[in-house]
């Protein structure tokens, strides 16, 4: 699979949020306006990204030798965990500006299952260590995409407010279905048209 | 060794180098934090209001840590606050300016203010201003849509039963957020000693003021002729107080007035 195919499949084909249904809980609650949104979204673009490249190495370089294959799902949790902990701790030395912009966020999706997903997929689907950062990264924009719209829907709606039992929540969640719903518009017919598959 | 044993082993020594890695990081790129930063912080009141025209309490307590702030913008602290601030930044006592709170210059409701139109639109007293300046038949009036109520940071507006906006000055913190948004600046800060105030913002002259509305200024001056004591004075067809005057004159200005709308905000 070419990089450019992956790029395409997880933001668009398998969209995250709104295709795999996986880390809605920032989808929901950080959506509230577009500046946490993008703030969410970079981070979370961030941590999938490097979380995608570290635990390829883990899973290659240490339970796979040792035969612990069945181990990858808390292994890598506990990976996770501890990266994104430490791009924390450098982000707020090095890079004060990017710590305050991303920082509030990062504690967030620690163990979000969105960066679990993305690891766990990388290995199913038998990336190389380059492909699988190029889904992470991708998935990551497919995740700030889904959360960008939906933040721009949702600002609209508090201008002009729904009927009183649809507003907040609830309209949140009808608005996401009939997202994802438009985005079955993608699926792999878009590869071959562009001859990638 | 059985395979359960060896799992957990290497899980467990895996957790292990993660957590030595963590603490040696942790070591290596700890930002010193100054204690008198985390002192400013500390005494804040942590509103968040952005009275002071900082994003927040510690963006505040920042610039005056870095010194391009002064202590004693922070209208909910007040002088407290501010001299706390100044002892641990080692100045002087600063000068503090009073605290204000919001007043609604307003009480043309529904029942006494004459529409021009039905309005159908957003509720959003910005929304509303743009179509001709809102259906109030005066334009300087209160558009009732509450912004002011959604934009204060601690609920200290509300619409009373009469359908007026009326101002919790026990509440209010004086960061005059309602004022910003206000299409018409009917709300605006006073301050919190003014005991009387000409709750109206209408600028029409008289003989219209009188058409659209029951209870608005009409410039007539008899609190500032009659009454020269008063503390009030007609500018523009409308009653000002100084926001200082308190004599006998006042109370009998706020008797005499025809159209009974000199109010005592702190009643």
């Amino acid at each position: 699979m070419s990089y450019i195919a992956i790029l395409l499949t997880y933001i668009f084909i398998n969209n995250f949020i709104l295709v795999k249904f996986l880390g809605l809980c920032p989808f929901i609650g950080v959506s509230k306006n577009s500046e946490s949104a993008i703030g969410m979204g970079l981070a979370v673009t961030f941590v999938t990204g490097t979380a995608s490249a570290v635990t390829w190495c883990v899973y290659y370089g240490l339970l796979l030798p040792l035969g612990l294959e069945y181990l990858k799902t808390i292994a890598f949790i506990l990976v996770i965990a501890a990266l994104v902990q430490l791009v924390e701790m450098v982000l707020r030395k090095m890079s004060p500006a990017l710590y305050k912009a991303l920082g509030i966020y990062l504690p967030l999706i620690t163990t979000n299952c969105a960066v679990l997903g993305i690891a766990i997929i990388n290995i199913d689907q038998a990336y190389g260590l380059l492909e699988s950062f190029v889904a992470g990264i991708a998935a990551g924009v497919g995740f700030t995409l889904a959360i960008i719209l939906m933040s721009n829907i949702r600002e609209s709606l508090d201008l002009k407010p729904p009927r009183k039992q649809f507003q907040g929540v609830p309209i949140a969640f009808i608005s996401a279905g009939l997202m994802a719903l438009s985005f079955m518009a993608f699926d792999n017919s878009l590869l071959s048209n562009l001859h990638l598959a | 060794m059985t395979p359960i044993l060896f799992a957990v082993l290497t899980l467990a020594c895996l957790g292990f180098a993660l957590g030595i890695g963590l603490s040696i990081a942790d070591r290596k790129f700890s930002v010193e934090k100054d204690e008198k930063l985390s002192a400013l912080e500390e005494a804040m009141p942590g509103a968040n209001c952005g009275g002071c025209g900082f994003a927040g309490c510690a963006a505040y307590a920042e610039a005056v840590y870095n010194g391009t702030a002064k202590a004693g913008l922070c209208s909910p602290g007040g002088a407290d606050l501010a001299n706390k601030m100044a002892k641990i930044m080692g100045l002087e006592a600063v000068e503090v300016e009073e605290k204000r709170v919001a007043y609604v210059f307003c009480k043309g409701n529904c029942e006494k203010t004459r529409k021009d139109f039905k309005y159908k639109g957003i509720p959003d007293c910005n929304a509303a201003a743009i179509l001709f300046g809102g259906d109030n038949a005066c334009k300087y009036g209160c558009l009732h849509m509450g912004s002011c109520i959604a934009v204060c940071p601690v609920g200290a507006i509300s619409k009373n039963a009469e359908g007026d906006i009326v101002v919790d000055r026990s509440k209010c913190v004086g960061c005059g957020k309602c004022s910003e948004v206000c299409p018409n600046k009917v709300i605006r800060l006073i301050p919190a000693s003014a005991r009387y105030a000409v709750a109206c913002n209408s600028r029409d002259k008289g003989a219209d003021v009188r058409k659209k509305c029951d209870v608005g200024c009409i410039g007539c001056k008899i609190c500032e002729v009659k009454y020269p004591q008063s503390g009030f004075k007609v500018d523009g067809n409308l009653s000002v107080y100084d926001n200082k005057t308190c004599t006998e004159d006042t109370v009998k200005a706020m008797e005499a007035c025809p159209k009974k709308i000199i109010y005592r905000p702190d009643a």
